[in-house]
């Protein structure tokens, strides 16, 4: 599998051709150029995908380490296995994201040729379109934590350029800012989580560490280092690996690190489908499967934590979502809450056998989430093309000016709302067994939120295509074909990705196994969500007044949820009044009069005495000879008597 | 006749000295039969008959990890041709950039300008390469004394015969009180070969005494403080290429002849030669830096930058452990790219405009912006700002001192790494903030520069990730 590898240089290659040459080229040339390094790829990656699935024997699924290149060796005897290591590890989840990334690429970079149509800076769009397809396709095949560390911050570069696209839009600038400064935060838990992690267990390595023994139910390596260290009451494992998921938060845009999200939404709409829908954000998700196994021997207390923060998060934005107004941030609140549905997946997942469902399930709606958020995102991009604008009341009726879109929309909600048989019936319906098998409270809560999803989605599908027309300036017009199409291949996806034998290619232990429909839930599911289906028929799909006398008549939850919960503003003071008032006052004090006067005090002795001491310098060999000789007999002096 | 197959035979490890003296010879004679009209063809000549004795270079390779031939007098190892091939790369640099000079100003002369140049270079390979204090000292003035003519090469300036008045002087000076140290060891081990010399240890004062009249006599080579004071004026007036070669590559020899005597022939004093590298380094270090802050002429300025830089290879040599070894090379390997992009431009600009004040420079970034952006790469790198090459010499020079518990020196060096950004930035800070009524035309650099300057960039941007360099460095480095 060696040319594996140039799923990673042809990325980077058509960054560094677009990005250094893009200038003179004109942007159609410099899109095609992107598109068609990254057909490549997509290839590239489907035959990797094909041979690994699809040619080697099923049941036990092989690690391939295609190549592992070192770039830093910091081993030595005591730690023979430090060393930083650039490399390339295809196992099924991998491979799955290989697949995940280059379509949903694939389909945004055709998108964008016609949504970006014209805009300033289309080539710079393409160069950091590709820099980000390259950074997540090294995340996801990382040999090592240190590696996914690299990419993970590249990513965050990539999605800040993305959202600062518009950067004469103060708007804009301000959410870059936003989102890299929260996710910076989180990952500054992730870096110090690594370093516990290495510290103890001496490696960086993905296999290595996550090498587990059978018989005694333990991740080896890690229970052999780090097993029983306490630090201030509890386990370092735990700590670590709390931490690590911290970093996971931030990106996944976890409560209460999920602020950043909705604001990222400024970046041009095909980028946030790639970025901030479809792949990015699932980096969290992916890091926690990563390390599954030492999560799940090794601090199984830190899995519950993760589920209980995946719950809460996602009740949390679906209920949100059913008060935005603003397309793109119903569609963010939403992608928010269905991440953290494959949280719980992942918290309550077990490792053997059927045990595992949770972790399939995860990454399946992983999958098919990818596919229909994209196509979600996407039409909305079609809508906000026509129309001019991201409000709801902008917005009505378009079914009739707008048959594709609408109908790849349909698509797209239905599968959101879990409705048989498109793929979003069937990931999430394993992820309620997996909860429902794990703890009732997380199932009941999932399913509220199923409910609640079904009902913030048709909210916002009656809104934009039925309910009342409002008086268009220029009729709305459907998309051009470079759009429509990806729309349509992802709705393709979206249908059929269902159908797919997940549970015999990914697994917690690696060993394929069959899933049985538990129909009671299935069911129940579906019943929860045609009444969300149903409900939001009845409040939005003529206009009446019903919804806003349901919000006038609980006005106060209403505006606390429609302001976000304030969660915001809670940042905003903590960050305006207690650190940068109270604590960076303090430090701004120290910075200034003790870190700053010793840099002075440094420089003033530097020049004074360069001042001083310029005559010696003078220019006169006689001179020279003689600060020599003084030199040789000091030396032989200090050598002689020290 | 088995005396001299065996003569013969000894010269069979030393196929880089063989093919440098072909090289030479080749030159000389090119330049003494082309005749006028082929003048224009005999830089491209030379240029291209010593391209070829770099590629032979990378080729060679010792069969065990130490060679000798001659009784010893002269010896080799992997390392040793690693060092002689990072040289040759710095020499074709300086040919790359010594081109245009050559064609407009010394027309009639580039044929010696190359055969100078080349003889110093065959010097340095013999210090490098030597096993015999008689051999080093041959090596040593092969170096300088050629050296002293290309200085000077510039007749009808001045400065330039100045420079080579002053350099030859104190070259002398030093020479003699190396002599000076060279007769002690003599007298007191009654030997001239190192690994003889070695094992004769037995602490007299008068040994120490010669250790230090060595360490002085090479400290002129390196330009450390105390002996540093030929530099800056010598810099000034020479030609720039000149003053790029003496930089480097002079520098970069004596460093490791220094390094290897002090490993082999003075391993059991390590504690002692440890304790006076310790002051020199923090004076040299301190010194460069204070100077090269007052400076305003480049290629002044950059004289006391490489003091202090001079300094910090000696941080690599003070463990003499074989790690320190890497971290030496690999630091003269990148400040080789570095120093050598700083020179070009300016020698450069020097060619096109007679400028080399700091005050020309300023606006450099309006008219010039690739000469000002690859400045401010060097400036980057000098000052070991990440991730340019040069930070990554630094840290692994710094990681080589501290393992051997070095830390007070490592953070005095740290502390004077900040003074020395100041002044870094203060060309940065000239080429793209300061605006000036009347900056530097653009330049249209000759094809020769490019190819020098491009080289330069790559080299100071990528050859700090490629980790398989300094990891080989750390194969075949070797210590006390």
């Amino acid at each position: 599998m060696d040319y594996t590898i140039l799923l990673l240089a042809i990325p980077f290659l058509m960054f560094l051709i677009i990005g250094l040459l893009g200038y003179k080229m004109t942007p159609k040339f410099s899109g095609l150029l992107g598109s068609a390094g990254l057909a490549v790829v997509t290839a590239l990656a489907y035959y990797t995908a094909y041979r690994y699935f699809l040619q080697a024997a099923e049941g036990a699924w092989e690690t391939i380490t295609a190549f592992n290149y070192t770039w830093l060796d910091l081993s030595n005897a005591n730690r023979p296995d430090l060393m930083i290591q650039i490399g390339m590890l295809l196992d099924p989840i991998s491979v799955m994201m290989l697949v995940v990334i280059t379509t949903v690429s694939m389909m945004v970079h055709i998108y964008s040729m016609g949504y970006m149509h014209g805009e300033e800076g289309f080539q710079r769009y393409y160069a950091v379109l590709s820099l980000f397809t390259f950074a997540m396709l090294g995340l996801v095949v990382a040999t090592n934590i240190f590696q996914m560390y690299i990419f993970w911050e590249l990513v965050g570069v990539s999605s800040f350029l993305l959202i600062s696209f518009y950067f004469k839009k103060p708007s804009a600038v301000r959410a870059a800012k936003k989102a890299f400064i929260v996710t910076r935060f989180a990952d500054m838990f992730f870096l110090i989580g690594i370093l516990i992690l290495s510290y103890y267990t001496k490696t960086f390595d993905f296999l290595k560490l996550t090498a587990v023994d059978a018989e005694t139910q333990q991740a080896t390596l890690v229970f052999s280092t780090m097993g029983g260290k306490m630090f201030m009451g509890m386990s370092v494992t735990s700590i670590a690996l709390l931490l690590i998921f911290l970093g996971g938060a931030g990106k996944s845009a976890m409560f209460p690190f999920h602020i950043w999200l909705p604001d990222a939404m400024e970046g041009p709409t095909p980028a946030s489908a790639l970025i901030h829908a479809a792949t990015m954000v699932v980096a969290g998700v992916f890091l926690v499967a990563r390390l599954f196994p030492v999560y799940y021997f090794e601090a199984p207390e830190v899995l519950h934590i993760i589920a209980y923060i995946g719950a809460f998060t996602s009740l949390f934005a679906a209920i949100i979502a059913c008060t935005q107004t603003d397309i793109k941030r119903v569609l963010a609140f939403s992608t928010i809450s269905q991440i953290a549905y494959m949280m719980v997946a992942l918290g309550v997942s077990g490792y053997e056998g059927h045990d595992g469902l949770g972790f399939t399930a995860s990454m399946w709606h992983l999958f098919t989430h990818a596919m229909f958020k994209a196509t979600l995102f996407m039409a909305a991009g079609c809508i906000i093309h026509a129309v001019h604008s991201n409000e709801m009341d902008a917005m009505g009726g378009l079914r009739h000016h707008m048959k594709k879109t609408y109908y790849t929309f349909a698509i797209a909600c239905f599968a959101i709302a879990g409705i048989f048989p498109l793929s979003g019936f069937f990931s999430k319906d394993e992820i309620l067994v997996a909860a429902f098998e794990a703890d009732k409270i997380l199932y009941w809560c999932q399913t509220f939120v199923a409910g609640l999803t079904a009902f913030y989605m048709f909210r916002l599908f009656f809104r934009i295509f039925f309910y009342d027309e409002p008086n268009y300036e220029h009729t709305p017009h459907e998309a051009p074909a470079n759009m429509w199409v990806p729309l349509a291949i992802l709705s393709v996806f979206t249908i059929f990705s269902g159908w797919f034998p997940f549970s015999k290619w990914i697994s917690a232990n690696l060993i394929g196994y069959e899933i049985h429909t538990v129909w009671p839930i299935a069911i129940g599911s579906t019943v929860v969500a045609l009444i969300g289906i149903g409900t939001a028929y009845f409040l939005y799909y003529k206009k009446n007044d019903i919804p806003d006398r349901i919000a006038n008549s609980c006005k106060r939850f209403y505006t606390w949820a429609s302001h976000r919960f304030y969660i915001d503003e809670v940042y905003l003071f903590i960050t305006n009044k207690i650190i940068f008032g109270g604590i960076c006052a303090a430090i701004a004090w120290f910075d200034r009069h003790i870190i700053d006067g010793f840099m002075d005090l440094l420089g003033w002795t530097t020049n004074t005495v360069s001042e001083e001491t310029k005559e010696i310098q003078s220019g006169s060999v006689q001179q020279y000879a003689w600060v020599f000789i003084m030199g040789v007999i000091t030396i032989v002096t200090l050598a002689l008597y020290l | 006749m088995d005396i001299i197959k065996e003569f013969y035979s000894g010269f069979s490890i030393m196929n880089q000295e063989v093919s440098l003296v072909l090289v030479l010879v080749f030159v000389l004679l090119a330049d003494l039969f082309c005749g006028e009209k082929g003048k224009k063809y005999l830089q491209l000549l030379a240029i291209a008959a010593f391209a070829l004795n770099v590629v032979y270079g990378f080729t060679l390779k010792v069969d065990s990890t130490y060679q000798d031939s001659f009784a010893g007098m002269y010896v080799t190892s992997d390392m040793h041709i690693l060092v002689k091939n990072i040289l040759n790369i710095g020499t074709l640099l300086v040919f790359f950039f010594a081109h245009y000079w050559n064609e407009h100003e010394n027309r009639s002369q580039s044929g010696e300008f190359y055969f100078l140049m080349l003889s110093t270079l065959l010097g340095m390979y013999l210090m490098i390469s030597s096993g015999n204090f008689l051999l080093f000292y041959i090596g040593l003035e092969t170096a300088s004394i050629p050296m002293a003519a290309m200085v000077a090469f510039n007749k009808k300036a001045h400065e330039s015969a100045e420079a080579a008045a002053k350099y030859i002087l104190t070259a002398a000076f030093s020479s003699g009180v190396m002599l000076f140290g060279i007769s002690l060891i003599y007298g007191t081990y009654g030997t001239l070969y190192y690994n003889e010399a070695a094992n004769a240890f037995q602490a007299e004062p008068l040994q120490i005494m010669a250790m230090a009249f060595f360490m002085a006599g090479i400290g002129f080579k390196i330009s450390l403080v105390p002996f540093h004071l030929w530099t800056a004026d010598t810099y000034q007036g020479a030609p720039t290429p000149v003053t790029a070669y003496l930089s480097v590559m002079s520098k970069g020899a004596a460093v490791f002849a220094f390094l290897y005597i002090l490993i082999t022939v003075f391993r059991n004093y390590a504690e002692t030669w440890q304790n006076i590298l310790w002051w020199i380094i923090v004076i040299t270090i301190t010194v460069g830096n204070l100077f090269a802050l007052r400076q305003k002429n480049l290629k002044r300025f950059l004289a006391f930058s490489s003091i202090s830089q001079a300094g910090y290879i000696m941080l690599g040599v003070i463990s003499g452990s074989p790690q320190g070894m890497a971290a030496t090379v690999f630091y003269i390997f990148i400040y080789l790219f570095t120093n050598l992009a700083a020179f070009g431009i300016i020698s450069n600009i020097e060619n096109q405009t007679g400028k080399v004040g700091m005050d020309d420079y300023n606006g450099l970034y309006s008219t010039n912006p690739k000469l000002a952006v690859i400045m401010m790469l060097a400036m980057f790198s000098l000052g070991g700002i990440p991730f340019f090459a040069g930070f990554f010499s630094k840290f692994f020079i710094f990681l080589a001192a501290t393992e051997k518990d070095q830390y007070l020196l490592v953070f005095i060096a740290l502390l004077n790494t900040i003074i020395s950004l100041a002044y870094y930035l203060l060309v940065v800070k000239a080429m793209f903030i300061k605006e000036s009524a009347n900056p530097i035309k653009p330049i249209k650099s000759d094809a020769m520069s490019v190819i020098g300057l491009a080289i330069c960039t790559v080299g100071m941007i990528v050859l700090g990730f490629i980790s398989p360099i300094y990891e080989y460095m750390t194969s075949i480095s070797f210590g006390i």
